[in-house]
């Protein structure tokens, strides 16, 4: 107990936690704006994450860190763009239901081409020395990418903010999020905006799979999995489609998740860790389905 | 009373058929006893046993979760959870009491101080005959207290989830699944579930084979039992769909507001199915235990939850029988037929590219994408196999044989 209330242990606790909430609120990020435009569960963003993290492996063993990541960043925004024209244009007039099968789809697709490739052995990401160096922190030793992790996620939000509410691009997305059809016919390019949303999502979720994986043990298919399901719990807990509802979200997220697996382990209570996350999105769900930022939606009969 | 008669004899045409089938697989497994020398195929490790079973056990669940999603409409991604409770519920249940101490050992034995299988042997004695019942009573006792638990727990989070409108109610659900599994995973409930363990020794299709008193097998029933269970669930779950509520649920489907407006109770009828459509799930996780022998929370996770919805896809959302050939086609495809893109394959000295382990998954998966974006109506879409159907079916075929011998004869 003494262990659990020293301030060191508490600092680091939370360190960690605002440093995995950092992670998930830039994959969160890709969900709801993705659900805010297409209002699609896409099921395949953390695949996507996940095959981010061994592009990153597989490049980065041939080429130095610094040209490896531009070219992880662009194959992984193609493959975002590319799994949006194959597989959710053409079901675009189709139920929503057929769309959401169809990202199903391709989670197990990425899944299963990851297996083929990896061979199904857990892959290690390369150390980066600029974030796996230890610091101290009021006593507390952590590596440097805890620090860098929330930073960076603040200035990409204040861009990526910046990007929606003042530039042209921006300003078509919320009309497309407010109204489909409306802003279809106020001559918008729905297919380049959707685009750009998938293009943006992915970006993002690069950038958090260099910070998830360097301090995780190793990437395996189904590594995507978990953080992309949580990621899309703190969206809906933020209020989807609204993103620093999303960003919000993945830090409590983030934080709960590190303070239930640093409880003493006598209470065998970290298999919790996980479940967590599933119980808040129930409890949100029923309580305030419309999350914390959210719009009220009306039902149009 | 013409279209009664005809009602009539179409029930019992279909409980001709079951009873064939069910023969035929009889037959189909005890043949390589009965007549030596049959080609491997037959041996009763061969694959076709293992997809046969298998596809069984998956198509009860399949059909389960086709009453939900493809019949009331509602989108639940909780398939894997229900599975867990009712193989957990199984296998707690019938855990033999002197298998106990070895399954639980790292607890000491067992909280559960009674098991089904010793209950029932002490009503109707262990050996022979007595034997038999005991055992068949614990299975079936057994099976429908997993389906039973599964209900419940449906009935429990229905009412906060059900409100919840299409992909919330997806991602609710799938929720639950995930929660349970580490609810079963937990230490501390480790004298009851085995913690992250596996419960085995439980009574498994294997032990429905019929031995003689020297032990050896004399009649194989480790396939008919499997499709026996299965045939009766899927059976109850077709004649509910024709039942009035089963139009309440289509009707749902189809248009809420307009089925409100006729005076269905929406929460009534959406929990109903919910729970029904759980209640099975739960004895497909029963069966499911039985066919691998062996209940683990690791292996209810939620892709399994997405294979099932990729099979209900493939065979056609809205189709009992589709969901079938579908779940046949799936686990056949997956188990057996496509093994051989997993093999490193050469042709004289050129090794074929690509063909190593996992390549099956990777082809599989493109085929099933194929399915899903220009084939969204699945094989039978929401139509059902009819005997009027597939002699349309025979009709067709036979003027196009005609057409081309006429054909070769101009």
């Amino acid at each position: 107990m003494e262990q659990l209330l020293s301030t060191e242990y508490i600092v680091s606790i939370l360190l960690s936690g605002i440093s995995l909430g950092g992670q998930l609120a830039l994959i969160a990020i890709g969900y709801t704006m993705v659900y805010g435009i297409l209002r699609l569960i896409n099921f395949a963003h953390g695949d996507v994450f996940m095959v981010a993290g061994l592009l990153g492996i597989y490049i980065s063993a041939a080429l130095p860190m610094y040209i490896a990541i531009p070219i992880v960043i662009a194959l992984t925004i193609g493959l975002g763009f590319f799994i949006e024209r194959a597989a959710y244009k053409p079901l675009r007039s189709a139920p929503r239901m057929s769309v959401m099968i169809s990202a199903i789809g391709v989670s197990y697709l990425l899944q299963n081409t990851a297996t083929y490739v990896t061979g199904g052995q857990p892959m290690t990401y390369p150390a980066i020395n600029a974030l796996t160096k230890t610091i101290n922190i009021c006593g507390a030793s952590t590596k440097l990418v805890v620090i860098i992790t929330p930073v960076l996620v603040l200035v990409l939000i204040a861009l990526l903010t910046t990007l929606i509410n003042h530039t042209k691009i921006g300003m078509a997305m919320r009309a497309v999020s407010k109204d489909f059809e409306t802003s279809r016919l106020m001559g918008i390019k729905i297919n380049n905006v959707i685009s750009m949303t998938f293009v943006i999502g992915s970006a993002l979720a690069v950038v958090g799979s260099i910070l998830y994986f360097t301090t995780y043990p190793a990437i395996t298919p189904t590594a995507g999995a978990m953080p992309g399901l949580k990621s899309f719990v703190a969206a809906v807990f933020g209020g989807i489609g609204s993103i620093p509802g999303a960003v919000i979200g993945a830090f409590l997220i983030g934080i709960c998740e590190t303070i239930i697996k640093g409880l003493p382990s006598s209470w065998n209570v970290s298999v919790f860790s996980d479940a967590f996350t599933f119980a808040l999105l129930i409890v949100i769900l029923t309580c305030k389905p419309t999350g914390l930022f959210g719009e009220k939606a009306t039902d149009k009969v | 009373m013409l279209q009664k008669n005809e009602k009539r004899a179409g029930t019992l045409r279909a409980m001709l058929a079951i009873m064939v089938l069910l023969l035929f697989v009889i037959v189909l497994e005890n043949i390589s006893s009965w007549i030596p020398g049959m080609p491997a195929i037959f041996s009763p490790t061969s694959q076709l046993f293992t997809v046969l079973k298998k596809g069984a056990v998956y198509s009860l669940v399949a059909v389960s979760m086709n009453l939900l999603n493809g019949f009331t409409g509602l989108f639940s991604l909780g398939q894997a959870g229900f599975m867990l409770l009712g193989a957990y519920t199984y296998a707690i249940l019938t855990v033999p009491m002197a298998a106990k101490d070895q399954v639980y050992y790292l607890y000491g034995g067992s909280a559960v101080k009674f098991s089904l299988v010793d209950a029932f042997q002490s009503l109707f004695g262990t050996a022979g005959f007595g034997g038999a019942v005991s055992m068949i009573c614990a299975v079936l006792v057994g099976i429908v207290c997993a389906g039973l638990v599964a209900a419940l727990f449906a009935a429990l989070i229905g009412t906060p989830v059900l409100r919840l409108k299409s992909d919330y109610l997806a991602i609710a659900t799938l929720g639950f699944a995930e929660i349970l599994r580490a609810i079963f995973q937990w230490q501390t409930l480790g004298p009851i579930t085995n913690g992250a363990n596996m419960l085995k020794s439980f009574p498994t299709f294997a032990d429905f084979n019929i031995k003689n008193a020297a032990g050896q097998v004399v009649l194989r029933l480790s396939t008919f039992v499997p499709f026996l269970l299965s045939i009766l669930c899927i059976t109850v779950i077709v004649l509910l769909i024709h039942s009035s509520y089963g139009r309440a649920f289509k009707a749902i489907r189809d248009d809420e507001v307009a089925a409100e407006a006729m005076g269905i109770s929406l929460f009534k009828h959406k929990m109903l199915s919910f729970v029904i459509s759980s209640f099975f799930s739960g004895v497909g996780g029963a069966l499911f235990a039985m066919y691998v022998s062996n209940a683990q929370a690791k292996a209810f996770t939620s892709t399994m939850t997405y294979e099932i919805l990729l099979i209900v896809v493939i065979g056609g959302i809205g189709s009992i029988s589709g969901s079938v050939i579908g779940t046949f086609l799936y686990v056949a495809c997956s188990e057996w037929w496509l093994r051989f893109l997993d093999a490193e394959t050469y042709i004289g000295s050129f090794k074929v590219p690509l063909l190593r382990s996992g390549f099956r998954m990777v082809v599989f998966s493109v085929v099933i994408m194929i399915i899903v974006l220009f084939f969204s109506q699945g094989i039978m879409g929401e139509k059902e196999l009819t005997w009027a159907g597939i002699g349309g079916l025979l009709k067709k075929l036979k003027p196009k044989k005609k057409a081309a011998s006429a054909g070769k004869e101009g």
